[in-house]
């Protein structure tokens, strides 16, 4: 990203942070884990003995376990790890979403997380979720009028006929994948995080998703992207950072950490 | 690069970052949250339709819900126990009616409340908006709800013998303070569910409970008679039997000033006050927390 480094530096020349993690930790605490025999006596002993959750049936599990970096302007960053390394938990504390155990986390403006699934709701139609989805994300009804048929005719959804006006249960797990993709990426962000958002619909929509990413990325201050497809990766993000276990265990150029982590997960 | 040299909080501090997630002031987040009433209206009326939108009768429910309710409560109290001792008898379907539509409209507010967050935790995890914004959603959502059984109310009031009259209009206050102190309430059981989601198995019978001491289908005052009789001025002005007992003065003919508790309106007031207040600070004091756990 070094063909407009001018906008993304100070009068002094140096670079703005964005995003600032220091010494992050999260732990969830998830109750009813253990199950099985046995463990109605094992929740009532916990209760008597006062017990903090380290017996059967309440565990605590530390997601990250502290985490530090620097993000700044200007930057495409890419999460990279197995499944359950702590990713997307991470992400979700970026944006303030779930409250670090231990440690801070800073940003300059509202970093938004593409992805407003858990607003919509299958029960109503297409037409009402793009509003409610809106709503949700905190657009106003005068922005979401003037957007509507930009998020209709983005989604495809009406291609194959009237489908934004039935309950959302009946479309294809496809097509509700592409409206919902639709409707997050309405919204223009200063800090933009995507979650894997690029795997969904056919391939002809891929492709116009992949547009619509670089599109909010001119917009957004700093991207971070969660993705399992090195490839795309590679196409979108100049730093990386790589998390194991919740614990960050490389944050360089792409190439480098990639290169590190095929080398670590290729055999 | 000079920065490097600084520690985080320092260098967040000389670029202006603020801390990701902070709790903020009471004033900005009344402010937060009136910037999303539309966001609350639309949620709550997208839950009200989604309910019944499986159902072949469809948004029928939403009146026939609340008229079966009532069937049987009558069958139960009315024709099997006959609890209507002192009532008139042309009074007493009203009266249990409006008792069951008023606490209902309570009960349900708390349960939603003690599941407001815990039970929208994707939600709260992958959205950014004043937590308030749920609990009070799903309060408006009971509120709605009970406007469809007025309809059931008032063919019942008037099938009873009373005619359409001026102290019907007085629900509309009655109704907005009974909103005021659900909302708070269904606050303050929020934050209880967000960190102990067991309450929702609790309540239940706490709400039970409640509603039995708060004479929906009897006369607390006949009930109680040859008790002391602190107890039952304590059971009149607990907030559910001071909303009930309002609704009734406003819509029965037969139910007159002299079943009221003395101040009932300033009871009224306080109760909805109170608990609309401290149900919002005591909220908003956890706002940070909600979505850990």
């Amino acid at each position: 990203m070094a063909e407009d480094n001018n906008r993304l530096a100070d009068a002094s020349g140096e670079r703005i942070p964005t995003v600032i993690a220091d010494d992050v930790h999260i732990v969830y605490t998830v109750n009813g884990a253990g199950g099985g025999r046995g463990s109605a006596t094992a929740a009532l002993s916990r209760i008597v003995k006062r017990d903090k959750g380290e017996s059967r049936g309440m565990r605590k599990v530390h997601a990250v376990r502290g985490v530090s970096f620097t993000a700044y302007r200007g930057e495409a960053i890419g999460l990279i790890g197995t499944n359950g390394s702590g990713k997307s938990t991470l992400l979700r504390a970026i944006a303030g979403l779930l409250p670090p155990a231990k440690g801070r986390v800073y940003t300059n403006g509202q970093p938004s997380l593409l992805g407003v699934n858990a607003a919509l709701m299958n029960e109503l139609t297409g037409e009402r979720n793009v509003i409610l989805g809106g709503l949700a994300m905190g657009m106003s009804r005068e922005e979401i009028k003037e957007r509507y048929e930009e998020i209709v005719d983005f989604s495809g959804i009406n291609e194959k006929g009237d489908f934004i006006t039935l309950p959302m249960r009946t479309y294809s797990s496809g097509m509700a994948a592409r409206l919902r993709f639709s409707i997050a990426a309405a919204k223009d962000h200063d800090v933009l995080m995507i979650d894997e958002a690029l795997a969904t619909g056919d391939r002809k929509f891929q492709i116009r998703s992949e547009e619509r990413i670089r599109e909010l990325r001119k917009h957004a201050g700093t991207v971070f992207l969660v993705s399992h497809s090195i490839g795309s990766i590679r196409d979108t993000c100049n730093r990386v950072l790589w998390l194991e276990r919740g614990e960050l265990l490389m944050d360089g150029p792409t190439d480098e950490v990639v290169k590190a982590y095929q080398k670590e997960t290729g055999r | 690069m000079s920065d490097t040299t600084l520690s985080p909080a320092d260098l967040a501090a000389k670029h202006g970052l603020a801390v990701s997630g902070a709790r903020p002031g009471l004033f900005e987040y009344c402010r937060q949250l009136w910037g999303r009433r539309h966001f609350i209206l639309s949620f709550s009326q997208a839950k009200l339709t989604a309910q019944y939108s499986q159902a072949k009768l469809g948004q029928i429910w939403q009146v026939a819900t609340p008229l079966l309710n009532a069937l049987v409560y009558y069958f139960i109290f009315g024709v099997l126990m006959n609890a209507k001792r002192g009532i008139p008898s042309d009074v007493y379907i009203p009266f249990l009616v409006t008792g069951v539509f008023v606490f209902t409209f309570t009960q349900n507010s708390v349960m939603a409340g003690v599941r407001a967050i815990s039970g929208n935790l994707g939600l709260v995890r992958a959205l950014h908006f004043p937590r308030a914004s749920l609990p009070i959603s799903f309060a408006l959502q009971q509120l709605q709800q009970l406007l469809f059984s007025m309809i059931v109310l008032i063919l019942v009031v008037v099938a009873s013998g009373t005619m359409p009259m001026a102290s019907w209009l007085l629900m509309v206050p009655v109704l907005a303070l009974q909103f005021v102190f659900n909302t708070g309430l269904a606050m303050i059981m929020a934050r209880l569910g967000s960190k102990t989601p067991d309450l929702a198995q609790l309540m239940p019978f706490v709400l039970r409970t409640w509603m039995y001491a708060s004479g929906v289908m009897f006369s607390i005052k006949v009930v109680l008679q040859g008790k002391p009789h602190w107890l039952a001025q304590v059971l009149q002005v607990n907030p559910a039997a001071v909303y009930m007992d309002l609704a009734r003065f406003a819509m029965i003919d037969g139910y007159g000033a002299h079943n009221l508790p003395p101040h009932v309106w300033l009871v009224a007031v306080g109760w909805a006050l109170v608990v609309g207040v401290a149900g919002f600070v005591y909220f908003w004091k956890a706002e940070e927390q909600y979505g850990r756990g």
